[in-house]
């Protein structure tokens, strides 16, 4: 790389980096001050593990996370298997429905289902908004990139695939696993980790369908909003480090699964 | 082996039952409140308006839960027309929710209040004469007051050069302190404050009188560095701003956080507010609510939370436990003479309301003359695109004929 | 494998959870509170011009310094070595990883009068500037939380351009700049449309970024939607007609912005 463009490189990962750290090194300052550097400590750290709050909200957001990604994962497999298998028309109307979330703004969705599920709860008597409320706001927000990930290795699978199985005397339900779910798992699994991480992410839908329910993002808005304690920064801190832990061990095993694929390809050219 | 265990099992009766008497000394309804074990109500409070358990206070909520079993899930809002219309769309069931004044009269006006059971609520005979049967709820049905308290100006003793005497809420217009003024982030207070100003009634049902006031905040947009609510307290606390309008009560952390910051209340007079524990329609746990909020008016819990928030209470026998320099302070409660240049906020007509919202959105939004600016850059860019389309369609149309005559 | 009925519970629920509420906006912003029809709501958002032609306004300037920022540095990281290559792009991916609430609350902590920019710039003997409660700190708050948006999209496209064309470009004796502007920049234009979509949509839709650092004195759209929902003036059928504007102007920018696409879909989805 030229300097220039090492240089501009820097630049921008700076601008991208300086405040996460500023935000970082700051949690463990041994003062409420968010400028001058006192001292250190993990004070903030051991507050916030004390703070119910905060916890109650960790545990709602990965209770409907888990299951957000379950559910779309199932629902969106199945779509993207049924899409499949629709002639042009009915294709193209079902990808506008599922494009329609995707660009609409997403405080609009949020005031939508706002608005319905406060008509359900008062003209029908069903769903409070609350955990289950979430709970399908973030299913639907997550379904479209669970097809739109398991579409494309569809399309890439052979589609004779199954039909040999099936004349190779598999019945269609294994056939469906034991040939079809292989092929197009890589889809599944980016599309489940994009819904898990997207449902503990949101706050702007949340915001609207959350009753008295409070997730993760809801608790650090009126964080935000009250005396700012440097529980935040400290809270952002083990919020990064856990999404870097995780980051890297899928890195790692991308790179172990590719170098297994390889010696496995040398075997069978030596077979 | 079974002796011990009946012998642990009964200290452990004896332990429970020592908490016990010393909850049914204050509710002789303890008894009944032993089924509720497990169960959760949803509190909804202002932000930073409960003694939290920070730097070793009183955790109120979780001592609440450790006597009655009563599990307490804590939200907060900002400002009352946030909590009436989270109340409004529906589909929330709080339990307990703390609005002011004139919003509990709205709210009691719209039916979305219950009526509470006093006998629920024994400690309501600690409520001092006067803070009973109050203006906004007449026959004091549903409501039991929590605090009280007045509007006054926090300032910067090291930006604002004058002295506090003449400190008046005009110091809020002056163009010395553009940039360094902060105010009120939600309707009413807002315009209480252009009204005293003005002269106005609070409670004036002219709609002139909204429009001037209006006009006024305005004026004043240019200086104001941000709207804001209980951010006022990270802003005075780092010496952000030189002006800020807000609750007295807020002093006891804002004036202890920051040695700098001093709070008036003008002579020119302002706003007494009552915020009061009410019950909204449709709470599933009314008998749990209600032992919350007996528990709330208990003496010893009244103090440790006063203490800690700082606003009034509206029990003589909460004050005298409170420290002297608190309980005499005269922010937290003024003399005779300046409670008698007050004015309270009492509900509005819908139309008025409608009006006053308006007013709002347009003084939040509106003030900025760069309006026709952004019509011309608009107006450019549509442009630009029409410009390209019709580029590509000549493109296009003259790539077909050069292709038809090949 | 033609199993179009896998779809049939995907479609019920978008229908439910998507269709329907959208028609509940729409139902909502041409009544009145007691649902008689009205068209008073849709005439009443005229009121709002400013604050619409302000979102627009800096949403586009937003969404064009990404670009100008983004595009330099996906074509730097698209030239890179591959093992430089993708950790550059983890780089750019991480701050994502983390709640915009608390990337935005990073912000809000430097730009202060007293935040850690002035206190530097005080050391050199400058200032102090007012940066927080402006527009431009507005702006910095949507190009720092949706910067990424940009460099994706584009990044991927570039990286799909085949490295033979442009030797071919060089062979036929063009320069770094003509290979740049007659072979790299059109083949990029998918990703850049693309990656203005995605930072133009949420940028002039955000509603907590305008709160947090512009000081509550530059509302956007979002923040009179919220206002009329959950927050100082409550009145949903008012902030249903400005959501159906936003969405109606949302359409219109992307159909105009699809002219630029030469039909093919970008499929720029990325994590």
């Amino acid at each position: 790389m030229k300097t220039v463009s090492k240089l501009y490189t820097g630049l921008i990962f700076l601008f991208l980096y300086a405040p996460i750290v500023v935000l970082m090194v700051f949690s463990f300052n041994d003062s409420k001050s968010r400028v001058v550097w006192n001292g250190f400590t993990f004070d903030w750290y051991r507050r916030l593990f004390e703070d119910k709050e905060i916890l109650n909200a960790l545990s709602n957001t990965l209770i409907i996370a888990v299951i957000t990604a379950v559910c779309a994962t199932v629902l969106g497999t199945a779509a993207a298997i049924g899409i499949r298998g629709m002639n042009k028309w009915m294709k193209r109307t079902v990808m506008n429905l599922t494009n329609l979330p995707m660009v609409n703004p997403e405080i609009v969705t949020g005031v939508s289902m706002l608005l319905l599920f406060v008509f359900l709860n008062d003209r029908i008597g069903i769903l409070k908004p609350g955990m289950v409320t979430l709970i399908i706001a973030h299913i639907t927000f997550s379904l479209p990139y669970v097809v739109l990930n398991v579409l494309p290795k569809l399309r890439q699978m052979d589609p004779h695939l199954y039909e040999a199985a099936q004349d190779l005397g598999c019945a269609p339900a294994s056939a469906f696993f034991k040939v079809v779910l292989p092929e197009i798992m890589p889809g599944i699994v980016t599309g489940m980790i994009m819904a898990f991480t997207l449902s503990i992410d949101d706050f702007v839908i949340s915001y609207f369908t959350s009753g008295t329910t409070q997730t993760l993002p809801i608790a650090i808005y009126s964080m935000t909003r009250k005396i700012v304690s440097p529980e935040i920064n400290a809270l952002s801190t083990l919020l990064f480090g856990a999404v870097m832990v995780l980051l890297i061990v899928i890195n790692l095993r991308q790179i172990r699964d590719q170098r297994k694929q390889k010696l496995r390809r040398k075997g069978a050219v030596k077979a | 082996m079974k002796k011990l265990l009946s012998l642990i099992l009964m200290l452990c009766c004896a332990c429970s039952g020592l908490v016990f008497t010393a909850y049914a000394e204050a509710d002789k309804e303890g008894q009944t409140l032993a089924s509720s074990t497990g169960v959760t109500i949803n509190v909804y409070n202002w932000g930073e308006y409960i003694s939290d358990g920070t730097d070793d206070t009183l955790d109120v909520n979780e001592e609440f839960t450790r006597r009655t079993g009563i599990k307490v899930n804590y939200t907060t809002f900002a400002t009352n027309e946030e909590l009436f219309a989270k109340l409004s769309i529906g589909g929330s069931d709080y339990d307990v929710i703390i609005p002011s004044d004139y919003m509990i009269a709205k709210l009691i006006r719209n039916n979305m209040l219950e009526k509470l059971n006093f006998d629920n609520i024994p400690n309501f005979s600690l409520i001092d004469e006067k803070f009973r049967n109050p203006q906004y709820d007449p026959e004091n049905a549903y409501s039991v007051p929590y605090t009280w308290g007045t509007v006054g100006i926090f300032y910067n003793k090291n930006l604002v050069d004058i002295s506090e005497e003449e400190i008046g809420w005009d110091i809020l217009w002056d163009p010395k302190y553009a940039g360094q003024i902060l105010m009120f982030d939600n309707s009413r207070d807002a315009f209480g404050i252009s009204q005293v100003r003005l002269g106005q009634n609070f409670n004036t049902t002219e709609p002139a009188d909204w429009y001037a006031a209006a006009d006024d905040l305005m004026k004043q947009k240019p200086l104001v560095q941000s709207y804001v609510m209980d951010q006022i307290f990270n802003k005075m606390g780092n010496n952000e701003a030189a002006l800020a309008p807000y609750y007295a009560g807020d002093a006891a952390i804002i004036l202890e956080d920051n040695e700098d910051v001093g709070f008036v209340i003008p002579k020119e007079g302002t706003n007494l507010f009552v915020d009061a524990l009410c019950i909204p329609k449709g709470s599933k746990h009314k008998a749990e609510a209600e032992a919350y909020i007996n528990f709330m008016c208990d003496v010893e819990i009244a103090t440790a939370n006063i203490e800690y928030i700082g606003y009034s209470t509206p029990e003589t026998a909460v004050r005298e436990n409170l420290d002297p320099e608190i309980a005499e302070n005269p922010i937290f409660y003024p003399s005779e003479e300046i409670l008698a240049n007050t004015q309270v906020f009492t509900d509005l007509p819908d139309d008025i309301n409608l009006l006053l919202d308006d007013l709002w959105v347009q003084v939040k939004t509106g003030g900025s003359d760069d309006t026709i600016l952004l019509v011309v850059v608009l107006v450019g860019f549509a442009l630009l695109y029409v410009g390209v389309l019709v580029y590509k369609k000549t493109k296009d149309r003259r790539e077909q004929r050069a292709a038809r005559k090949k | 494998m033609k199993s179009k009925t896998a779809a049939i519970p995907y479609v019920i629920w978008m229908l439910i959870f998507i269709v329907v509420p959208m028609a509940l906006v729409v139902f909502f912003s041409f009544t009145d509170r007691s649902g008689q029809f009205t068209l008073e709501n849709i005439a009443n958002v005229g009121k709002y011009s400013t604050v619409f032609l302000r979102s627009i306004w800096l949403g586009a300037l937003a969404t064009a310094i990404c670009l100008l920022l983004g595009y330099p540095l996906a074509y730097i990281i698209s030239r890179a070595a591959g093992g430089r290559q993708s950790v550059m792009i983890m780089l750019v991916m991480l701050p994502m990883w983390m709640n915009f609430l608390l990337r935005t609350y990073a912000w809000m902590t430097l730009l202060e009068n007293n935040g850690l920019i002035n206190k530097a710039l005080g050391l050199i003997g400058l200032g102090p500037f007012e940066l927080i409660n402006t527009q431009g700190a507005v702006v910095l708050g949507m190009v720092y939380n949706f910067l990424p948006f940009m460099i994706l999209p584009i990044y991927s496209v570039m990286t799909k351009i085949d490295t033979r064309i442009i030797e071919a470009a060089q062979d036929l004796g063009a320069n770094g700049r003509k290979v740049f502007s007659k072979v790299i920049l059109p083949l990029s234009v998918p990703g850049i449309i693309t990656g203005i979509t995605m930072v133009f949509v949420p940028a002039v839709s955000t509603f907590i970024i305008s709160k947090m650092l512009g000081g509550g004195a530059n509302l956007l759209i979002g923040d009179l939607i919220d206002m009329q929902f959950l927050g100082n003036s409550y009145n949903p059928n008012l902030g249903s007609a400005i959501s159906l504007v936003l969405m109606v102007l949302i359409m219109i920018c992307m159909g105009i912005m699809n002219q630029f696409d030469d039909g093919e879909n970008t499929g720029g989805m990325m994590i």
